[in-house]
């Protein structure tokens, strides 16, 4: 028996990273949202690694965090450890990584959600959506309520059809013992929307009394303490540390005699599997000249002992796991809490949605996250929070926020998903950026700030921040450039302790510190003016002025980029009829409907001749429409 | 667009035994039927592909133009990859016009230059390299520029720069690799890996740049300039050059006026001679511009052949000339020897190295063969180059290889100065960028357009 239970501008279905973030960004601009989880206590839950960060999803956070998501504050005030990875290669490369403990996220987000002004929250199932006339009219959940709304956003995570296997045995579930959405798949199916059907994994949780630390190496965190949001300033953490172990022949030999049990080479899984990100026994198989595999014991919360074993991901049998995991040094005796699962779920063909994430038939219907595809907490917030400010942008009758390949690796993300698709869960890298150099983690507010204040989200306070910090390093900079020094004692011992070359003559300091081996913080040796500013300011002012030669490399090569990007496809053209097109880029371009040449020639199957051929297409139509311009002038004359 | 069905002469205008009209596109054998008449009665659709009928073009009346035979090239194996057809008549001015008024009559549009093979580029035949080869194969003046043509053409060149390209593309794999996967990485090995390999693309991309001083030669010809001043029999040189070697002479019409060129084709190289009617004009008429114009044609030249007077001291005017030429390749013609020796030969030895002081006497013809000879050791240096699998012979490849090496080198140094390897991935990217411009793998704007500006029409 249906009811009408509600009336909101935005539904958020699924409450995990994506969700979460969605639903602040909605309520936080000021539109009623409701959130739905099957269960509250899988909000912001984090279903696998007990970390966030690293190369690429390092910089989504602090992207994140830029624009006035949720994620980075959340993570700095719960983390157990952390480091900066890559630390003696370039700055655009450098990755912060923290573990998190996770209880305390979840229960930080959820209280962060529930103080939320005109953010609501409910535990319910989601079981269809309303749409009439390709626009998007309510929910119903499983237990009739229907909840009229404007614009919904789906955030399923892995919960769709979610099938759990653990080597023979298999069962319809959702992670960690949670309930899976059963029914939501087939409304999406009825409203013609293509799904795939990928799955991921997840290792066991031992319990940490029962491992021998004493085999593995220690990997302690930083002495540096660096944080992800901007926001946050210096911090003290007493930090946790995670261990170092290998697996070895014994525990290869295990896994090759039960590759018979493994129902991904049984053929139970049916799903694509994250290449990036493979299990255990992949990893046998697919490199089998190694002889030993990286093992991390990492914890999981400082309330808990169970420890999560990370490169162990896994869908083998129990009984296979146990053995597996007691032929590992330092695990021998250890306890296995919760057994490793894979988990297979439904997803849907990304290249349907437009790049604001709204699908391109259905107006007001978003998605986000790991239905989309996707792999990882981070990339499924940052779709969160783009799904959740481009609803917003649509009801308010705006344009929506895009950002593209050279101004955040959220634009990376978005772009590939909707352009590319994807036949594997999608794993965020920096590989995948062309501009690494300009998306760099210490820049993300001077991207994108300004961009979340216009919009609404940025909060005065770091507004200000950002401005007083973009300021700073525009006027520090211009004072090294004008700021000049000569070969007097001081400079020359100066010099000298650094091995650096004597001056000949007169030399700015901005000039100077483009040597390797001179270090902005030093120059207060030999210039009295230089003025008090933050680590983070001055590192960036160092950034800037080290690697400017490289940045403007790059940032030449994002000038052609743009003027790809800037040639716009009018929406009406019909690629069918453009003759010279190879059969497969009729067909891609057809089906994806690229919004310009540059993500044209993104897509898969479409050559650089292809691109040749549009481009004296468009300008035909463009002589042609002003052909007919010039006519209608000459009639009025 | 690519839907215009195309036509266009696509034999060299005048009189000749065969004159080809060739159609392109969707309409070709539509367009045949109303202009061709078969001798033998037969359904026009069912001719095989490549085959040569014998029969009648006509005009809308039914009345007969010429002879002609018929090849049809169906879709995709054409030189377009669309329906190809061709018409070959008498090859008199008269008879292809007409044939080519009834084709443009029953639907044809006519081709722009180049349009025929930019559709077989663009509907992915060939690639750009191999686009631009085409019209070297049409223009090669020598022997060797069509080797050197055919060569680009079978995608020899495209092959050498891929393989590099695929080098620069691993680079970039290992490099990513070790940023994406931290806990794997060993820096140190990786630095030094990476360095090992741009070494070698460096050396690859080396010997093809380098192979541009005498891919240039071969295909444009040595630029040489006749110099010296005035009655020393500069153009009597030229005269008997041309008489004995001539090549070719073409018309280009200029700007201003009327430029001709000349070419030599000297035991295989091709010699173009600059400005030559700077030389043929009367010697006697005093040269205002003279100076200006000599200046001219040596900043232009690759080769000077300077003319001195060998029965006189070297006079004012020729140091003035000497002056000019002091860091080009000079080859120092003494005529006139019949009137004796008086220059200082020794001192133009000095300057100009013993080999390249040749005696001559244009009149008594003493000599002529050994500043053939000389020419032809300057440009090969004693090897003849044939055999070399691929020579870059345009300058738009050169520059783009000249650019993919600075970027190269820029890269081998920053290793040396241990600047981080993901740095170093922004100059490696630059360089398979450059290469990627080359055969058109990589996008950029406005390339095609400029290349097939350079077509003639027709093909």
């Amino acid at each position: 028996m249906e009811y009408t239970a509600g009336k909101y501008d935005v539904v958020v279905i699924g409450a995990g990273h994506a969700g979460s973030e969605a639903a602040l960004a909605c309520a936080r601009l000021g539109f009623k949202t409701l959130v739905t989880a099957i269960n509250l206590d899988s909000i912001a839950m984090l279903a696998c690694n007990p970390s966030i960060g690293g190369p690429a999803k390092g910089n989504l956070v602090r992207e994140i965090d830029a624009l006035g998501g949720e994620m980075g504050i959340n993570a700095d005030r719960t983390m157990l450890q952390i480091r900066m990875l890559n630390t003696r290669k370039g700055p655009a490369v450098r990755a912060l990584r923290a573990q998190i403990d996770k209880k305390l996220y979840q229960d930080r987000m959820k209280r962060v959600m529930e103080n939320q002004e005109n953010l609501q929250i409910k535990q319910t199932e989601i079981t269809r959506i309303i749409v009439e006339n390709d626009r998007v009219k309510g929910v119903v959940t499983s237990l009739g309520a229907i909840f009229e709304c404007r614009s919904v956003i789906l955030a399923t995570g892995v919960y769709l059809k979610g099938k759990v296997v653990i080597g023979e045995i298999s069962y319809d579930g959702g992670p960690n013992g949670l309930f899976p959405a059963a029914k939501l798949s087939d409304c999406l199916e009825d409203l013609g929307i293509k799904l795939m059907r990928f799955k991921t994994g997840t290792p066991a949780r031992i319990d940490g009394k029962t491992v021998d630390f004493g085999k593995m190496t220690e990997q302690p965190g930083d002495r540096d303490i660096n944080t992800f949001s901007f926001m946050t300033g210096d911090m003290e953490i007493d930090q946790l540390s995670c261990y170092l172990t290998y697996t070895n022949k014994g525990t290869h030999d295990i896994i090759r005699k039960n590759l018979h049990r493994s129902p991904l080479y049984t053929g139970d899984i049916v799903g694509v599997g994250p290449r990036y990100c493979p299990s255990i026994e992949t990893k046998i198989v697919s490199f089998p000249d190694r002889e030993e595999h990286q093992i991390f014991i990492e914890p999981e919360g400082i309330n808990t002992r169970e420890m999560y074993v990370q490169g162990m991901s896994s869908s083998l049998p129990e009984d296979v796991q146990l053995d597996i995991l007691h032929s590992v040094k330092g695990l021998e005796n250890c306890h296995m809490m919760r057994t490793a699962y894979a988990i297979e779920y439904d997803c849907i063909d990304p290249t349907q949605l437009q790049l604001s994430l709204e699908h391109k038939k259905i107006s007001g219907l978003f998605f986000a996250g790991q239905i989309n595809g996707t792999s990882g907490y981070e990339e499924a917030a940052a779709q969160g929070l783009i799904a959740g400010i481009n609803a917003v942008l649509s009801l308010r009758g705006k344009e929506p926020l895009i950002l593209d390949r050279s101004e955040a690796y959220i634009g990376v993300l978005i772009d590939d998903l909707v352009t590319k698709g994807t036949n594997e869960p999608y794993r965020l890298m920096t590989s995948r950026a062309e501009y690494r150099l300009i998306l760099r983690q210490d820049n993300a507010d001077l991207r994108l700030t300004q961009k979340g204040y216009d919009i609404g989200l940025v909060s005065e306070e770091r507004y200000k921040r950002y401005l007083e910090k973009k300021n700073n390093i525009e006027r520090e900079i211009d004072r090294l450039k004008k700021k000049s020094i000569s070969m007097t004692e001081d400079v020359k011992d100066f010099l000298m302790n650094r091995g650096s070359a004597e001056i000949k003559g007169g030399i700015s300091l901005y000039e100077l510190l483009k040597r390797p081996e001179i270090e902005y913080g030093s120059l207060k040796e030999i210039d009295e003016e230089m003025p008090e500013l933050d680590r983070e300011t001055a590192e960036e002012i160092e950034i800037m002025i080290k690697y400017e030669g490289y940045i403007k490399k790059q940032l030449q090569q994002v000038e052609q980029f743009k003027k790809l990007e800037s040639k716009k496809i009018p929406e009406n053209i019909n690629f069918v009829d453009i003759k010279g097109l190879s059969l497969e880029a009729r067909q891609k371009l057809d089906s994806i409907s690229p919004a310009n040449l540059g993500q044209a020639s993104r897509i898969s199957g479409v050559s650089p001749a292809d691109i040749s051929v549009l481009m004296v297409y468009l300008e035909q139509i463009r002589r042609s429409r002003g052909g007919e311009q010039a006519g209608k002038q000459e009639n009025t004359d | 667009m690519l839907d215009r069905t195309i036509a266009a002469i696509a034999t060299a205008p005048g009189e000749a035994g065969i004159g080809i009209v060739r159609i392109s596109g969707e309409k070709s054998t539509e367009i045949l039927k109303k202009v061709f008449k078969p001798k033998r009665v037969m359904d026009i659709d069912d001719i095989p592909s490549r085959t040569v009928v014998y029969g009648h073009a006509v005009d809308s009346k039914g009345a007969i133009i010429d002879e002609v035979l018929v090849i049809i090239m169906r879709k995709p194996y054409s030189y377009t990859t669309e329906d190809i057809v061709e018409l070959h008549c008498h090859g008199g001015i008269v008879p292809i016009r007409r044939i080519m008024e009834e084709v443009l009559r029953n639907g044809a549009d006519i081709a722009e230059p180049g349009e025929f093979t930019k559709r077989a580029f663009l509907n992915g035949r060939i690639d750009l390299a191999q686009a631009e080869a085409v019209i070297d194969v049409i223009t090669a003046k020598t022997e060797t520029g069509l080797n050197a043509a055919l060569n680009q053409l079978e995608g020899e060149l495209s092959k050498e720069i891929k393989k590099i390209m695929e080098k620069l593309l691993s680079m970039l794999a290992h490099i990513e690799a070790s940023i994406d996967f931290p806990e794997h990485d060993v820096e140190e090995i990786t630095a030094a890996n990476i360095k090992n390999m741009l070494l070698e693309a460096k050396a690859s991309v080396l010997e093809l740049a380098e192979s541009f001083d005498e891919g240039k030669i071969v295909r444009d010809g040595l630029s040489t300039a006749i110099i010296g001043r005035p009655n020393v029999g500069k153009s009597s040189l030229l005269n008997v050059l041309l008489k004995e070697n001539r090549a070719i002479v073409t018309e280009i019409p200029g700007t201003t006026r009327d430029i001709i060129e000349e070419y030599l084709n000297i035991g295989g190289v091709l010699v173009r001679l600059i400005d030559t009617a700077g030389i043929r004009e009367p010697e006697d008429i005093v040269e205002r511009i003279g100076v200006e114009r000599t200046k001219g044609a040596i900043s232009n030249s690759d080769l000077i052949i300077l003319v001195l007077d060998a029965s006189d001291e070297l006079r004012q005017e020729d140091n003035e000339i000497i002056d000019l030429i002091i860091d080009k390749k000079v080859i120092a013609v003494l005529n006139k020897t019949d009137l004796g020796l008086v220059i200082d030969e020794e001192y133009l030895k000095g300057l100009f190295g013993e080999d390249n002081i040749i005696r001559m006497s244009v009149k008594n013809r003493i000599g002529i063969d050994k500043l053939e000879e000389r020419i032809k050791g300057l440009v090969y240096h004693g090897k003849l180059s044939v055999s070399k699998n691929s020579m870059v012979t345009n300058i738009r490849h050169k520059n783009l290889l000249d650019r993919a090496l600075e970027n190269i080198k820029r890269a081998i140094l920053s290793i040396e100065e241990n600047i981080p390897i993901d740095l170093i991935s922004v100059d490696i990217r630059e360089a398979w960028n450059s290469l990627g411009a080359i055969t058109g793998d990589t996008v950029e704007e406005d390339i095609v357009k400029e290349i097939f500006s350079k077509f003639c029409i027709g093909k």
